[in-house]
């Protein structure tokens, strides 16, 4: 079954030309890797979807349902949580209040009750909902194995957990599908294997996936299937196998041989 | 002499009042705006307006003129708050000196001989200052323990999202632009109840006092006390109101020219920006993860008062 779905979307700044018709697609609790050259369009693509910016044209279908153009803060509402690719977190926070923004919709939010109601119930029980929230991010903490870190300054982490510590931002709002932009990105190798770990664990918890990485070993050892794109256009996709062997894809990273021989 | 410790005790307050208000847009939400003059004097002119000509009491013109001054703020916001930084900044100037601008076309002259507030058949005169010091307090401290429990709620905390990073924040699905103007409007109705305030304790209302300088020194109060922080901030409102009165209270009036001050608040911000630019006090740190309830800490805390007050006695 199919989570996510774009249909034809584009991307244009200016005359230049981002993403490019791309049909792409994640089905539901696989890891989905993408993957391209620099400049092939694979953070634009994430932009479209987790709606920080909008496509020129097409559309995006998320779990049936149209979700072109909303808002990011509703677009994570709705079930679609990120990382980025430079690490954003709340540095001058503690680790624990990182990852309680990412509760912020999950505890004091009640769909089913008016907004102002809402608000002024969080207002006047702040302190048992901070206890709350503050039980659940301690929670995140611990599936990640960062409960002793949990007063220290974002900022002061290593770089290896302030991306983790991103993640765990990220799955504290309980998405249905998580994106990741490079995150093994500046890791040294123990650091990348735990991240490996870690994304295996997030897959059992039935979290659909989808990575951007450059690190070729991650992602064919944790991605069930890889789309590539190259130039803001979709060049091949397929299981981890087809892709290693797929001509495109060795032109599009190594250029082409010379055929006069 | 004494006389000026009053004075400053009631502008302290009537600053702090503001400084909060500031506090919630520039320290908590991270907007730096420049018009609480704007907002102060639409507080002062609505609490005039009420009280003069509807005839209406001092307490009922009160929420009158929060709530006229929020409106205010909510019409400057929404246009507004889609900018950033210094743009924010150079428009929130703007639009502060063109409520300065439209209360002088309109009235030029001001209102005079408000009626007194008055409270249980008191009558707040004012030559009697410490019954404006008394009310005056009274309602910084009620509004600092209200602002306090918003920073330290879900609102608040959304709001320091936002300041640390907007794009995070509306991808931990918090609505910016739903906060940056709550915010906003929150904040600008602080001004207009330090307005009230104002009106109540001189009884007279005159474009003149709402020029640029005072929003000035309301963010002054705010950046030197600590931005982000209620308590730095009446901190930082005594700091400025002593400075403002210095020349009175060395009784030096005749050598130190009333520009002086405003030298002084320029080399005192440089100064801070220099050496400590998160402010005297600094930002408050609230810790979470304190598993006692609120009366146990206050419990606590007074049982800590009490051992204090044994080992004093042994």
């Amino acid at each position: 079954m199919r989570i996510l779905e774009t249909e034809h979307l584009t991307r244009e700044f200016g005359g230049v030309i981002a993403v490019n018709d791309v049909d792409f697609h994640v089905e539901k609790g696989l890891v989905t890797g993408l993957i391209g050259p620099n400049g092939a369009g694979k953070t634009t693509l994430f932009n479209q979807i987790t709606g920080v910016d909008k496509p020129t044209s097409g559309r995006i279908i998320f779990d049936g349902r149209d979700i072109t153009g909303l808002p990011a803060w509703k677009i994570s509402r709705l079930g679609i949580a990120r990382t980025f690719q430079n690490i954003r977190l709340y540095k001058e926070l503690t680790v624990v209040e990182n990852v309680m923004m990412g509760l912020h919709f999950k505890v004091g939010s009640d769909p089913f009750r008016h907004r102002f109601q809402q608000a002024v119930k969080s207002y006047i029980f702040a302190s048992r909902e901070n206890r709350e929230v503050y039980r659940r991010a301690m929670e995140w903490l611990s599936f990640f194995e960062m409960e002793e870190h949990a007063q220290d300054f974002a900022g002061s982490l290593p770089y290896g957990k302030q991306r983790e510590l991103e993640i765990a931002r990220a799955l504290a709002a309980e998405p249905k599908l998580l994106f990741l932009d490079e995150p093994a990105a500046g890791m040294n190798p123990s650091e990348t294997a735990h991240l490996m770990q870690v994304v295996a664990k997030i897959r059992q918890l039935g979290v659909t996936v989808v990575l951007i990485e450059h690190d070729m070993k991650l992602v064919m050892n944790i991605c069930d299937s890889i789309t590539v794109l190259n130039f803001g256009v979709k060049i091949a996709e397929g299981t981890p196998n087809e892709i290693k062997h797929d001509k495109g894809v060795i032109e599009a990273y190594l250029g082409r041989e010379e055929e006069d021989e | 002499m004494l006389n000026f410790f009053q004075l400053i005790l009631i502008y302290a307050g009537i600053y702090a009042l503001m400084a909060i208000g500031q506090n919630c847009i520039t320290g908590y939400t991270g907007m730096l705006s420049l018009c609480h003059a704007g907002f102060f004097c639409i507080g002062s002119y609505a609490t005039a307006i009420m009280c003069k000509t509807f005839g209406l009491s001092f307490w009922l013109s009160l929420p009158v003129a929060a709530i006229a001054t929020g409106l205010v703020g909510l019409l400057i916001g929404i246009p507004t708050l889609r900018l950033k930084g210094d743009y924010l900044c150079i428009a929130t100037l703007g639009l502060g000196e063109i409520i300065r601008n439209i209360a002088t076309n309109v009235n030029p002259v001001g209102y005079n001989s408000i009626p007194r507030a008055s409270l249980f058949g008191y009558q707040f005169a004012s030559r009697n200052k410490l019954a404006f010091i008394v009310l005056i307090w009274v309602f910084v401290l009620i509004f600092y323990i209200l602002f306090q429990q918003l920073a330290h709620s879900r609102i608040g905390r959304a709001m320091i999202a936002v300041r640390e990073d907007e794009v995070a924040a509306q991808s931990n699905g918090i609505n910016v632009t739903k906060y940056k103007i709550s915010s906003f409007v929150l904040g600008a109705a602080m001004g207009g109840i330090a307005g009230c305030m104002q009106t109540a304790y001189t009884l007279t209302v005159q474009p003149g006092s709402y020029t640029f300088m005072v929003s000035v020194m309301v963010l002054c109060t705010v950046v030197l006390g600590g931005m982000g922080n209620g308590k730095a901030v009446i901190l930082g409102a005594f700091i400025i109101q002593f400075i403002s009165y210095l020349p009175q209270l060395t009784g030096l009036t005749n050598v130190i020219p009333a520009q002086a001050k405003q030298m002084i608040y320029g080399l005192l911000l440089v100064v801070m920006m220099l050496w400590r630019p998160q402010g005297i006090l600094g930002r408050d740190r609230f810790r979470y993860g304190d598993p006692r309830t609120r009366r146990e800490k206050i419990a606590a805390f007074f049982r800590r008062e009490g051992r204090n007050a044994e080992g004093g006695a042994v």
